[in-house]
């Protein structure tokens, strides 16, 4: 029993190490900043829900489990919001980078 | 090398790379975002070196509210003219550097010759935990076997407080700070205060209570009360209250206060300041721990928005 | 054999080195306040690795100077934030962020 869950841990930890390495690779490669921005969101999301995932299997007791998907819901909520703040600024920024291309003072 | 030590020397690596783009960046902004993810990456090595509590403030602390700190004042500094162009000449920087080798490397030096095995006052704090009646020595340490130092790096909190503040004009004496904020309220930010603010203050003070005998405590569950209060004034719905204010100044300094009176009441009851009379050991440090954690809640996003710039209402 | 606890403190002795190259070599003071406290962090790792090797009585580190880190993290921020607040002030009187003597603009003398 015991080995079936260190399989099933190793297994979902190694799925969510893969998702980190993937989004890292697009954060490092991808050309502009929106898409960097959703290889980021989808690695918070699905990379840290495998580990916590492999983790729950390891964790002493129903409080210790919960605990780690509070953690997980937590890093959504605030990846989500930084990742609209950011989308935001860029947004404004081409605005105003369009504005002054077009003749236009920007305000 | 096994597979633990590859990670510790990856991480080694990764921290080192880190602070050397961090001190080479160009932009004032990569380099504080730098820094953030350093003291990241630095709580992980803490938490290898078994030094949890460590972990867990150097997170909260050392990368989340000294970025939110960078960040702020990189901001209001972007119109300021920099001094680029004081940068010293090639042959000074090569000396600087030698010297910063050198230095590094009689550090290392001396790491490599430490004594074997190392000194430890670990069997005392064990030997004397059970009087506490905390589970956790590093509490233990912090609010019982050297709490004078504990106190006087509450008093240094204050003493930055007050520095910070008499850097205010005096028009905006007694006015209130503006802390770090979005220029104009962001439904996202918003929704977040607004949901993340409750659940944090729970976090943070479960941080508090279970520091007794497990990792955190009043320094941690205070860090992350203070950024409570943070999110919910960056996204305006609250704000920095006027430095006059009476609620403010007491939860100031409640905490070195309490702790003071505590110690001072050793001194009748026990006959040695900060003496802690054993049968009310636990309940004592629990109280001190409450108003310690209190001014620390207030006292670092009161650092964080610095001196007043609003002329008192 | 380099153990784990060693390896951190020779990272934390880089650190310092970095941090102090920083300190001297780069004139923007906001910059001079990141370097001083990587700087900071450095002398902190070595305390972490005193803490390690002084693993006993059950416990995984000796708490002394793992407490002492801690209250030593508050400082380091305590000391940022002074330092920032001040760079601030000098910004709003000079218009620059520059810790030359001689900068054009400082030579007014303030009003009391």
């Amino acid at each position: 029993m015991s080995g079936a869950l260190d399989l099933f841990s190793i297994a979902a930890i190694s799925v969510g190490g893969f998702f980190f390495l993937a989004g890292t690779v697009g954060l490092l490669r991808f050309p502009d900043p929106l898409c960097r921005l959703h290889a980021l969101t989808k690695v918070d999301n699905l990379g840290l829900g495998f580990i916590v995932l492999g983790l729950i299997a390891r964790s002493d007791g129903v409080f210790g489990a919960l605990k780690l998907v509070a953690i997980w819901a937590l890093v959504q909520l605030a990846g989500a919001t930084s990742a609209q703040l950011i989308a935001r600024a860029i947004r404004r920024k081409e605005q105003i980078g369009a504005k002054s291309a077009g003749g236009s003072p920007a305000a | 090398m096994n597979a633990l030590g590859a990670v510790d020397l990856g991480l080694a690596l990764l921290v080192l790379a880190i602070a050397g783009w961090t001190i080479a960046a160009r932009e004032a902004f990569a380099a504080i975002v730098g820094y953030v993810a350093y003291g990241l990456l630095l709580s992980i090595v803490w938490a290898r070196l078994f030094a949890v509590d460590v972990a867990m403030t150097e997170a909260a602390i050392g990368g989340g509210v000294t970025g939110v700190l960078l960040i702020s004042a990189a901001a209001r500094l972007r119109q300021a003219q920099t001094a680029e162009d004081e940068r010293p000449t090639l042959p000074l920087r090569l000396m600087a550097a030698a010297l910063s080798a050198l230095a590094a490397i009689a550090l290392g030096a001396v790491i490599l010759s430490l004594p074997e095995p190392g000194p430890s006052l670990a069997p005392l704090a064990a030997k004397n935990l059970a009087a506490t009646g905390v589970g956790n020595p590093i509490t233990a340490v912090l609010i019982a076997f050297r709490s004078f130092d504990t106190l006087l790096e509450k008093v240094v909190l204050l003493l930055a407080i007050i520095g910070v503040w008499s850097l205010a004009p005096d028009r905006y004496w007694g006015g209130a700070p503006i802390a770090p904020r979005a220029a104009r309220p962001v439904g996202a930010l918003t929704f977040l205060a607004q949901l993340v603010a409750p659940i944090g203050v729970v976090v943070g003070v479960h941080m508090v209570w279970v520091g007794a005998d497990e990792p955190g405590g009043a320094f941690q569950g205070g860090a992350i009360l203070a950024a409570m209060w943070m999110i919910v004034m960056m996204a305006r719905l609250s704000e920095a209250p006027p430095v006059g204010a009476p609620w403010l100044r007491a939860a100031l300094v409640a905490g070195p206060a309490v702790f003071l009176i505590a110690g001072a009441s050793g001194a009748v009851t026990s006959g040695a300041f900060f003496a802690l009379p054993q049968a009310f050991a636990k309940p004592l440090i629990l109280i001190i721990e409450a108003f310690m954690t209190l001014s620390i809640a207030v006292t670092l996003p009161m650092l964080v928005a610095g001196p007043p710039r609003r002329a008192p209402l | 054999m380099i153990t784990a606890a060693t390896l951190s403190g020779l990272t934390g002795a880089i650190l310092v080195g970095l941090g102090l190259y920083g300190l001297i070599a780069d004139p923007r003071p906001l910059r001079k306040i990141l370097a001083f406290n990587i700087l900071g962090s450095g002398v902190f790792l070595v305390f972490g690795i005193i803490a390690r090797r002084g693993a006993a009585a059950g416990f995984p580190a000796d708490p002394v100077p793992q407490a002492m880190v801690i209250t030593g993290i508050v400082v380091a921020f305590a000391a940022s934030a002074l330092a920032i607040a001040i760079l601030l002030r000098l910004v709003s009187e000079t218009g620059r962020a520059s810790l030359r003597p001689d900068t054009p603009g400082a030579a007014q003398t303030p009003g009391d």
